[in-house]
């Protein structure tokens, strides 16, 4: 007898099938956080696959490793199979549920998104012109960039809010203990699940051969991205707070943090499109390669544009970068909660509950 | 390069013949010295690194915890299990040397790319003796593909080889197909790493008898003796016992080729075990199952049919690993009968008769419970419990092929004997010469002992033979 039935199975039931071989063999244990998970339970509910999906860093060593992959007649692909099922659960999760895996799946309506932002900001600066201000201030007025920025900051919070409080339900979270967060923190601050178990990294861009360049390029991704994320809530606290208003001098804290981060996006961008190019797409879900690269894109535009911005400060430059840098993070932030932006959130979530799940 | 005519043009020194863990291990010791390469692997690329692949660990002596092993196995233990394994069936002197020499390979190995990690759960038994290989054997293949590609080994797929031309005692070239082409390579030396027979079925059928059609064969559809025989054709000295083969008993539903480890059961303990008439036919509960998973491939193979049937009731259905193909159930004994292909009635019989031979007492799973049946034969010496709590459950067996004895002669060095004595540049390693040491039996992880060891032996000495 063989496993293969007739009929097509859905991404869950496929990944329940190979899932169910893995916790048969059990080889790839030591390689990250998904397999002592699995080999715990004998039967597994969606929810359980939900929850291994999302735990699941797409390092692709269980593929390299094992001796099922296709021709063999058990066909494992389970970097793959988890893929399908991670994504299928974001669409799950997304509210309001009509966006749902929109800018995930097409990497086309993501460029679109960016369009009519960029296109929206330039006719704000066009028409919107205040009558004084410092800076870029002088493009386009504080109040009015509040009024944008604001709701583009919040909605993708709640939204993300509402599905976190659905991942919670479907895979039956209890409440969170400081030292559960903590070690959900740990492991995404080493990116240990893009480790290999032992330090020597995923199977990404090399075939078979671990590389850490995929994790180091994702550190300076995420890294740049936090710092981003707290240069401009400094800025936000020091004008609300102190009263200190933009423009800021080279060694404000808006600025040491923001250049940095800045940099740290633009190579780690650089560097994940390099190796997203010569990655096997079939080992993930082929049909989001799109959406997943209009995204890494995306990211790493926000960051150039905003490097632009700074540079460009005191020339005729700044109306224009300043159109297309705040274009640029609006797209970001009004489709994050639908776009591969997603993965983040879940996976904390899913290393979060896997924490749960060690200290019963 | 895999050009056939760069192949055939070029003066090798070293030919390796095979493609798993021995052959890497040779390719890589000799391409280390210097040595220039050609390693012939039969299978095709995702195929490669025949039962090897197929392999989680390896035994290993140490006088002290080393990398994930714990505690100390030590050179006089390693030897009496395997004393007790093959009955005395091997070579003393052979044998300790390849047990001192595992102390060795281990961080060698880890110089060479392979990776290792705790026992498995459900493997707690074998942490002192067994160093697991992280993401198992395709992983260890792939790391020596790796450094073997790194140190310049030509590696040529789908190559067969079919003849090894040796006249008067010498080497001088392997005649193989290639893609369907026929090639000669050159070379001088040669070591001889293709594995086992265990593939052809014909073979296992004249050797066992008609019975061995109805095995599954657990690894590559790959290794099918062809090297061994042509040389055992040309006079070399063989040894091992060329009847038999070791076999375990696995899911009756796996596929005949390379089902490997998430085909086995190891239900049998918390079952009785019957065969296609419906009647038992030896002790379920003698061992902790470890030590008595290698022998129930022998029963199962000498039952009509070779094929025989688990039955378990909802009590103890969780007490074992989890099997890759779901059990077959039933809410009666008769339905489930039924649905496994054995007469109902006669199962409700054995059932009710096993029930009754049922004593009270204390039921342990993970140790010897001597919870026995009284008056039954054969009696069930551990864990019997009353087959009662629906729904049953019920799994096929069959005997599963894992290795294979009868292989080529070989001296401390790895070298080969023929008629005129030995060789002046042949070598074996792995499961080829396995015979030598492990005659009878089988000791987990001794066969990943045996390749490494004397697939680097054979490496160093083809090597210096040429240097
Ligand atoms: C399911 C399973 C699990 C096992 N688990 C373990 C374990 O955990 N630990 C352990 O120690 N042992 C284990 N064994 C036994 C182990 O697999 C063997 O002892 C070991 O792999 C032998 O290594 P080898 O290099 O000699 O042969 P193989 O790894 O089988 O390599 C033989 C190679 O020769 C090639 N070949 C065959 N014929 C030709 C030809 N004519 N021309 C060219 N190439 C040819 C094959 O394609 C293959 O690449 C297991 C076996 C099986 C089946
Ligand atoms: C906080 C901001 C974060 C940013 C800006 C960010 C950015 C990115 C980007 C651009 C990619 C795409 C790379 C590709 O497609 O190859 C990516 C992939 C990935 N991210 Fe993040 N990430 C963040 C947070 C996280 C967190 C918290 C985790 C883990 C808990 C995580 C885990 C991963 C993993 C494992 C991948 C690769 C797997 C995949 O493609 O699905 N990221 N990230
Ligand atoms: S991916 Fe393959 S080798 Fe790894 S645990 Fe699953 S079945 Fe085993
Ligand atoms: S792809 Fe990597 S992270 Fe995902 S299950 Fe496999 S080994 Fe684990």
């Amino acid at each position: 007898m063989s496993l293969d039935i007739a009929f097509p199975l859905t991404a869950t039931d496929e990944a329940r099938r190979q899932v169910e071989i893995c916790n048969a063999c059990r080889y790839c244990e030591g390689y990250c956080s998904v397999f002592p998970a699995m080999f715990k339970e004998r039967a597994f509910t969606d929810a359980d696959l939900t929850q291994l999906a999302n735990l699941c860093h797409n390092c692709r060593g269980c593929y390299h490793a094992c001796q099922y992959t296709a021709p063999h007649e058990f066909d494992l692909n389970l970097p793959r199979a988890l893929a399908e099922v991670r994504a299928e659960s974001w669409e799950r999760f997304a509210w309001p549920g009509a966006f749902a895996g929109m800018f995930h799946r097409s990497g086309v309506a993501l460029g679109l998104a960016l369009i009519a932002a960029l296109a929206g900001l330039f006719w704000a600066i066009s028409t919107l012109r205040p009558a004084s201000g410092d800076g870029f201030y002088a493009a386009l007025a504080h109040g009015t960039m509040v009024a944008i920025f604001l709701p583009a900051f919040l909605l993708p919070v709640f939204a993300f809010a509402i599905g976190l409080r659905r991942y919670w339900r479907e895979t039956g979270g209890r409440r969170v203990t400081l030292a559960e967060l903590a070690a959900a923190l740990r492991d995404a601050a080493r990116m240990k699940n893009l480790g290999g178990g032992q330090g020597q990294g995923c199977n990404y861009e090399k075939g078979d051969r671990f590389s850490n360049a995929r994790r180091h390029a994702h550190q300076a991704m995420m890294w740049g991205f936090l710092l981003c994320f707290a240069s401009t809530s400094s800025g936000t606290v020091m004008h609300y707070g102190l009263g200190m208003e933009a423009p800021y001098g080279p060694f404000a804290v808006p600025k040491l943090l923001g250049v940095p981060g800045g940099l740290l996006m633009v190579i780690g961008g650089a560097g994940l499109v390099a190796l997203k190019l010569k990655a096997e797409r079939h080992l993930g879900a082929p049909e989001l390669w799109g959406g997943e690269m209009a995204f890494v894109l995306i990211l790493t535009l926000t960051a150039l544009t905003g490097l632009a911005l700074y540079a460009a400060t005191g020339t005729a430059l700044v109306p224009g970068l300043l159109a297309v840098h705040l274009g640029t993070v609006l797209a970001f932030f009004l489709t994050a909660p639908y776009s591969k932006m997603a993965h983040g959130v879940y996976r904390m979530a899913a290393l979060v509950r896997d924490a749960q799940g060690r200290t019963p | 390069m895999t050009d056939l005519t760069d192949l055939t043009a070029t003066d090798w020194d070293v030919v390796v013949v095979g493609g798993g863990n021995a052959a890497l291990c040779a390719a890589i010791e000799a391409a280390e010295r210097g040595a220039r390469v050609v390693l012939l692997e039969g299978a095709p690329k995702p195929y490669r690194g025949g039962n090897s692949r197929h392999t989680r660990n390896f035994r290993c002596m140490h006088g002290g915890p080393l990398s994930v092993l714990t505690d100390t196995y030590g050179e006089d233990e390693y030897f009496d299990d395997l004393i007790r394994v093959t009955k005395g069936e091997t070579d003393e002197a052979l044998a300790r040397m390849t047990i001192r020499t595992s102390e060795t390979c281990l961080p060698w190995m880890e110089a060479h790319g392979v990776r290792f990690q705790p026992s498995l759960s459900g493997t707690l038994s074998l942490s002192r003796t067994n160093a697991f290989f992280l993401g198992g054997g395709k992983a260890l293949v792939n790391a020596y593909y790796n450094t073997a590609e790194d140190l310049r080994v030509t590696v040529v797929y789908e190559a067969q080889v079919r003849h090894v031309d040796i006249r008067d005692g010498h080497f001088r070239a392997v005649e193989a197909e290639i893609a369907g082409h026929p090639v000669r390579i050159e070379g001088r030396a040669v070591v001889l790493a293709s594995g086992g027979f265990q593939a052809d079925i014909d073979w296992l059928a004249r050797a066992w008898g008609p019975a061995a059609r109805n095995f599954l064969i657990r690894g590559t559809p790959y290794n099918r003796g062809v090297v061994l025989k042509d040389m055992l054709d040309q006079g070399a000295e063989s040894v091992g016992d060329p009847t038999q083969c070791h076999a375990v008993a696995i899911d009756g539903r796996a596929p005949k080729y390379d089902g490997g480890i998430v085909t086995r059961l190891d239900c049998v303990p918390f079952s009785i075990v019957v065969n296609k008439d419906g009647a038992r036919f030896y002790d379920e509960g003698e061992d902790v199952w470890p030590k008595r998973y290698a022998i129930w491939g022998r029963l199962v193979a000498t039952q009509p049919d070779q094929v025989a049937y688990a039955i378990i009731d909802s009590q103890s259905i969780n007490d074992f690993m989890p099997s890759v193909y779901p059990p077959v159930v039933a809410d009666t004994i008769e339905g489930l009968g039924q649905q496994l292909g054995i007469s109902g009635t006669k199962l409700r019989e054995t059932v009710d008769a096993f029930n009754a031979a049922c004593r009270p007492g204390r039921f342990h799973a993970t140790e010897l419970d001597g919870l026995a049946t009284e008056g039954l034969t054969p009696a069930k010496t551990n864990w019997a419990r009353p087959i009662e709590k629906g729904p049953f459950y019920g799994y096929s067996l069959r005997p599963g092929v894992t290795f294979t004895y009868l292989g080529l002669k070989v001296d401390e060095t790895a070298r080969v004997t023929g008629t005129g004595g030995r060789y002046d540049n042949v070598w074996a390693a792995g499961e080829i010469m396995a015979g030598s040491i492990l005659g009878q039996g089988y000791l987990a992880g001794f066969g990943m002992t045996i390749g490494t060891v004397f697939g680097r032996i054979a490496g160093q000495e083809a090597a210096a033979h040429v240097a």
